[in-house]
């Protein structure tokens, strides 16, 4: 939102439970009733199977489905459906056993490695990295080699193997939301330790929570059917893995006694996994119109007209932008960011472009650099650089030449695997085709034009042994390493310090006159437009509603939006005096 | 990094040592069962005594453990108690089948979702990206030992065209190995094949990165662009990514060589455990985890040195 | 009114924290700073990254351990006050912080979250609705907000939000953290504006940190400079914004662009002269 309205931003009717949302979502429903068959169809076994499970018929040994045996037999004349029917059972007990461990052991010990001090932290987290290096299949084996076959038993123990997983999840997302803000201002509210965990600790991170556990559901369910598959599962207990097992004797004669219990398997381990994950997306509030901070215009303002009047500079200016048009899709339309927007730099000179956020400043350049974003489309408008046209296709996607851009945040800015020499040196190789020493040597020249003095050394350090400071001097001057005639510069001086700024400020000004080069600001910051443009286009909701020269634009605005940001601006507001500080007690 | 290297070595001798311990324990807590099961049910009760005097079990277990580690350190993990040959000999013997189809699948997996991965984070939102994503979701709720039976009953019995069972040494007939291992390294690779996914979306925040953009600005193309930087800084989430799959594909080779009769480290802890044969566990447990242990190390180390701020310290 | 018992009294304080890889080194955040807080009064604490500004709020609300000093609020050395003692404190003591996306928990009501104080004071559900809906009068947003969640709104509305909760405990000390650096200026005129009208009305003490002098200089009576931990300045905002005694002060105000491209010409010239191709590392 560019300017704040004191009504909320949007109206949405009283918001669906979560539970609804889960219906809503077809996944999600899938999921649900197929579980719930699963659950039913174990839960009546002994009263919908048709035949006794264990009842062997000689003459159905292998046999195809028929009248008797629908899905045929197995390899001993047993009912394949009964067993399906029946075999469900032991995979829902194991997986609850699993899961209830996991859970109990993996989200108490999370909890207590993110709050209860180093040590415990230290302790807990190699127990379970050490617990996550060992293959559970192994460790069920040796169990199994010494009590026999507990399913029970094996399954609590691959409850605890597995914990570490929801343990590293919990501890990870508890260290990263405990020092959040609204954590600390819960704490600072005096909501209790306990309290603090629940409502603003893990309710917050409760979707990824869900979606491990159907993870571990889905996991436990198949090591239970691969310890039975391996035939190390009880002989007379039924169950998929063991009726796949049984079926793999006799591959050849009858291949779907594999197939059907796997099928099962498969759609019951599926399903967990499915509606974990629509769980999540249920819970979360927002989490399906989650959207990027808007950019979107509601009511264009068609203002170019008036900017073309003041229009001092000529169609012949270096860079002319005449009429651009940015669109988004959102849904089915395109929504326009920047609609219509004009303006012109001529060598020599400094334009600034004002707004505040979402007042489509940075898609302007970003069209003009050809760095638009792939959802991104120039829809309208023109570009010309020097006279000749850039050619905007669909996206508006062209290769920058002659132009540089120095961006806001210097450290992001940086890629962060190559040493800043490398960043530096790599483009002037490929683009300007020069060898590696004269790279190195112009790169060299740069980095003490910037203001670097122990260049050298500089060269050879790595993006995050910089300042920030030291990173912008860096990257612009890898702007000016490929001779740019027009330098756009999107909020350069906003993530420093107010020192660092002045300094910035005052190499991009020197660069710019030394060089003669064209050089768009784009900023919020009016200090800024006054330190260091010549001309100023104000931009509010996608449009340019005034510009002009920077006196006449600082000295007498016109338009109402212009003179309310400067009013705005906290410059020479009076400042307070105690004694009026107002009544006390 | 030298520090580092020390301190994940440490930490990977204790762990041997942790599991080592609790492994015997478990395997020999209740030795009575398994000496019966070996003089057979309708022994007398001097005969299992004399067995259990003669296999040493009589003696605290304490004691037991510490004669074990002594004799581990030299090399001699015991004999079988079944065929009485040397334990160390048989995991030798048994361990390169293992190894080689846990090799094969991490190479193959960390190929497969590097290319997938690249396609669909370069593609994203379009067709390829969401068959990719559903496709290997699918794949990986399906069992692997059942996956691997299918992979049979289609590419062996219906169309035979890999052997449904046997396993050819690399040394004696490349071809015949590679034919042997085709199915199995296939069922354990799709069965781990949601890795794509967050290959895809650690290559798709690296494309997002503000650095991306600002290289492109100064004129630098897009195929050097994805391959210099976005995928030389997405290896690292790679190769962490694929480091958590160990485990899982180690877990897959073992129930796999069931199906294609494999006689490798799973059947041989499989058939160890049926019979009860405890020092052929211990061996089994105690290889398995130096095994891992060091695969971790290589992915650690491996990482490390792709992140200049680890490698630099 | 100047002789009158300070609310808040911040004496000798030092703070450490402890340095990233290396064992058992500390770095000192903040290195005996003195400031003291009137009752109805904005002191604005300004300074650079680094400068501990924030640190110095932090402490004060028991959110980063004092090393050394005192802070007194109310006659009492809170400083080392236990976890019990904090809670009850939470009367009297509140705070804002300066990410409107991170302040607001995303999983709970506006409603929820501004009446959870209350709650956690043992006052009742319907009680606590009916302040809550008072004080959405006053930090001027709809009623309806009430029911919706933290992502429905602008960073601005979230701030007004945030007010709300600091408020509905009728504290008398408010710490406000960057709380307008992260919105556009027009909101943040508002914001501010808000905050100084509900001063007015009800004569809370604010903590005020920011990097900007502008902001610091519209909100505050009086002002601490801080500069690498330290406290360079400490006086009434006239002074220090109009004739400041320390060069880092000077520094500080020069180096800030004006809006106005007369007198920006001018105060540049004159900062080049006073701190001459100052290059940072």
């Amino acid at each position: 939102m560019s300017i704040e309205t004191p009504q909320a931003a949007e109206k949405t009717s009283v918001r669906p439970g979560a539970w609804k949302r889960l219906i809503s979502n077809p996944l999600g429903v899938t999921s649900v009733i197929v579980l719930l068959l699963v659950i039913l169809m174990s839960i009546l076994a002994p009263w919908i199977a048709p035949h006794d499970p264990r009842y062997a018929l000689l003459d159905q040994i292998n046999a195809s489905p028929n009248a008797t045996y629908w899905l045929g037999g197995d390899v001993s004349g047993r009912d394949i459906l009964s067993r399906l029917i029946w075999g469900g059972r032991t995979t829902l007990v194991a997986a609850l056993i699993v899961i209830v461990v996991a859970v109990v052991i993996g989200i108490s010990t999370g909890l207590v490695a993110a709050y209860a001090g180093k040590i415990s932290d230290t302790v807990l987290s190699w127990i379970a990295d050490a617990l996550l290096a060992i293959p559970s299949i192994i460790v069920l084996i040796a169990v199994y080699a010494a009590f026999g076959p507990r399913i029970a038993l094996s399954m609590f123990i691959f409850g605890i193997l597995i914990s570490p997983f929801l343990f590293r999840l919990v501890r990870a997302l508890a260290i990263s939301v405990k020092n959040e803000a609204y954590v600390e201002a819960a704490r600072v509210s005096g909501v209790p330790p306990v309290r603090i965990i629940f409502r603003h600790i893990l309710v917050v991170i409760r979707g990824p929570i869900i979606v491990m556990m159907a993870d571990i559901t889905a996991t436990a369910m198949t090591i239970q059917a691969s310890l039975e598959f391996l035939g190390l599962g009880s002989i007379n207990t039924v169950t998929w893995g063991g009726m796949i097992e049984q079926g793999f004797i006799a591959i050849y004669q009858a291949p779907l006694s594999v197939v059907w219990p796997g099928l099962l398997l498969t759609v019951t381990i599926g399903s967990v996994a499915l509606l974990g994950n629509a769980v999540r997306d249920a819970l979360v509030p927002g989490r399906a119109s989650a959207r990027r901070r808007r950019h979107s215009v509601k009511t264009p303002t068609r203002t170019g007209g008036a900017w073309k009047k003041h229009q001092d500079t000529g169609p012949s200016a270096f860079l002319t932008v005449k009429d651009l048009t940015v669109s988004y899709p959102h849904g089915e339309e395109l929504r326009n960011v920047v609609e219509g927007v004009s303006f012109s730099v001529d060598r020599g000179e400094v334009l600034g472009l004002v707004g505040e956020s979402g007042s489509g400043k940075s898609q302007s350049v970003f069209a003009v650099l050809g760095l638009l974003p792939e959802a991104a489309q120039v829809t309208g408008g023109q570009i010309t650089l020097d006279g000749a046209p850039l050619p905007l296709d669909g996206q508006g996607r062209h290769r920058p030449r002659r132009m540089a851009y120095v961006p806001q945040e210097p450290m992001s800015n940086l890629d962060p695997v190559y040493t800043v020499g490398y960043q530096l040196t790599a483009p002037m190789r490929r683009v300007l085709k020069l060898s590696m020493r004269q790279a190195r040597a112009h790169a060299m020249e740069l980095l003490s034009r910037v203001g670097i003095h122990e260049s050298e050394k500089v060269y050879e350090l790595y993006p995050h042994q910089v300042s920030g400071g030291m990173a912008q001097r860096v990257l612009i001057a890898g702007a000016i390493s490929m001779d740019p005639e027009l330098l756009v510069a999107d909020e350069p001086t906003t993530a420093l310090d107010v020192t660092v700024q002045a300094d910035i400020l005052d190499l991009l000004r020197d660069l710019q006159m030394e060089r003669n080069m064209a050089m768009l600001m784009v900023t919020h910051n009016f200090g800024v437009v006054a330190d260091i443009c010549d001309n100023v286009a104000v931009m509010r909701s996608g449009a340019v509603v005034e510009a002009g020269g920077v006196d006449k634009i600082f000295n007498a605005p016109e338009h109402p939006y212009t003179q309310a940001l400067l009013k705005a601006s906290l410059e020479g507001a009076p400042t307070r005096d105690f004694t009026t500080g107002g009544g006390h007690d | 990094m030298i520090t580092y290297i020390l301190r994940r070595a440490a930490s990977g001798v204790l762990l041997i040592l942790a599991v080592s311990v609790v492994t015997f324990l478990i395997v020999f807590s209740d030795t009575q069962r398994i000496v019966r099961s070996l003089v057979g049910e309708r022994a007398t009760a001097e005969q299992l005594a004399q067995r259990t005097a003669e296999m040493g079990l009589d003696r605290p277990l304490f004691q037991q453990m510490i004669d074990w580690f002594a004799n581990a350190f030299t090399g001699d993990f015991g004999a079988s108690w079944l065929t009485s040959e040397p334990v160390a000999q048989v995991i030798i013997n048994r361990l390169p089948i293992t190894l080689s189809l846990v090799i094969c699948s991490i190479v193959v997996l960390a190929l497969i979702s590097a290319v997938l991965g690249t396609f669909a984070a370069v593609r994203q939102g379009g067709a390829a990206d969401r068959i990719i994503q559903i496709g290997t979701e699918i794949l990986s709720a399906l069992p692997k030992f059942w996956l691997a039976l299918m992979l049979v009953i289609v590419f062996a019995i219906q169309f035979p065209l890999f052997p449904a069972t046997g396993y050819v040494s690399l040394q004696n007939d490349v071809i015949g190995w590679a034919t042997a291992v085709t199915l199995p390294v296939a069922a354990v690779v799709m069965g781990e094949l949601r890795v794509t996914s967050m290959v895809r979306g650690a290559i798709a925040d690296e494309l997002n990165k503000d650095y991306i953009r600002t290289l492109r600005s100064r004129g630098l193309p897009s195929r050097e662009v994805l391959f210099k930087h976005v995928l030389r800084n997405a290896a690292e989430p790679w190769v962490s990514l694929l480091s958590m799959k160990i485990v899982g594909i180690w877990t897959g080779v073992v129930v796999i060589e069931a199906v294609f009769a494999l006689p490798g480290i799973g059947t041989l802890a499989t058939n160890a455990a049926t019979r009860g044969d405890g020092p052929v566990l211990m061996g089994v447990v105690v290889a398995t985890v130096i095994v891992i242990v060091f695969v971790y190390l290589i992915f650690d180390l491996l990482q490390a040195w792709l992140n200049p701020k680890a490698r630099l310290t | 009114m100047t002789d009158q018992q300070p609310l808040l009294d911040v004496r000798n304080l030092c703070v450490d924290y402890p340095k990233r890889g290396a064992w058992r080194q500390k770095a000192r955040v903040l290195d005996g700073v003195s400031i003291d807080v009137r009752p109805g009064e904005t002191v604005g604490l300004v300074g650079e990254s680094g400068s501990g500004k924030s640190t110095l709020g932090r402490a004060v609300l028991g959110l980063s351990p004092v090393s050394e000093g005192e802070v007194h609020f109310d006659g009492e050395d809170i400083s080392r006050a236990s976890a019990a003692r904090r809670r009850e404190l939470a009367s009297a003591l509140q705070v804002v912080f300066q990410d409107p996306y991170g302040s607001l928990n995303p999983a709970m009501t506006i409603r929820d979250t501004v009446t959870e104080p209350l709650r956690t004071a043992g006052i009742s559900r319907a009680e606590a609705v009916q302040q809550a809906e008072i004080l959405m009068d006053q930090v001027q947003l709809p009623s309806d907000s009430l029911d919706r969640y933290p992502n429905e709104f602008s960073g601005g509305q979230r701030q007004r939000v945030a007010i709300a909760r600091a408020l509905i405990r009728r504290p008398r000390l408010i710490v406000c953290d960057e709380i307008v650096s992260a919105l556009d200026l027009s909101t943040q005129a508002r914001i501010l504006d808000l905050l100084m009208e509900i001063q007015q009305e009800s004569g809370v003490s604010l903590l005020f940190t920011s990097h900007d002098l502008g902001v610091i200089r519209a909100v505050s009576h009086r002002v601490a400079v801080l500069y690498r931990g330290r406290l360079v300045e400490f006086d009434d905002v006239r002074k220090v914004t109009e004739d400041p005694t320390d060069p880092y002060t000077r520094r500080l105000l020069m180096a800030s662009p004006v809006p106005d491209p007369e007198r920006q010409r001018e105060r540049r010239v004159a900062y080049r002269r006073e701190f001459p191709g100052a290059v940072t590392a």
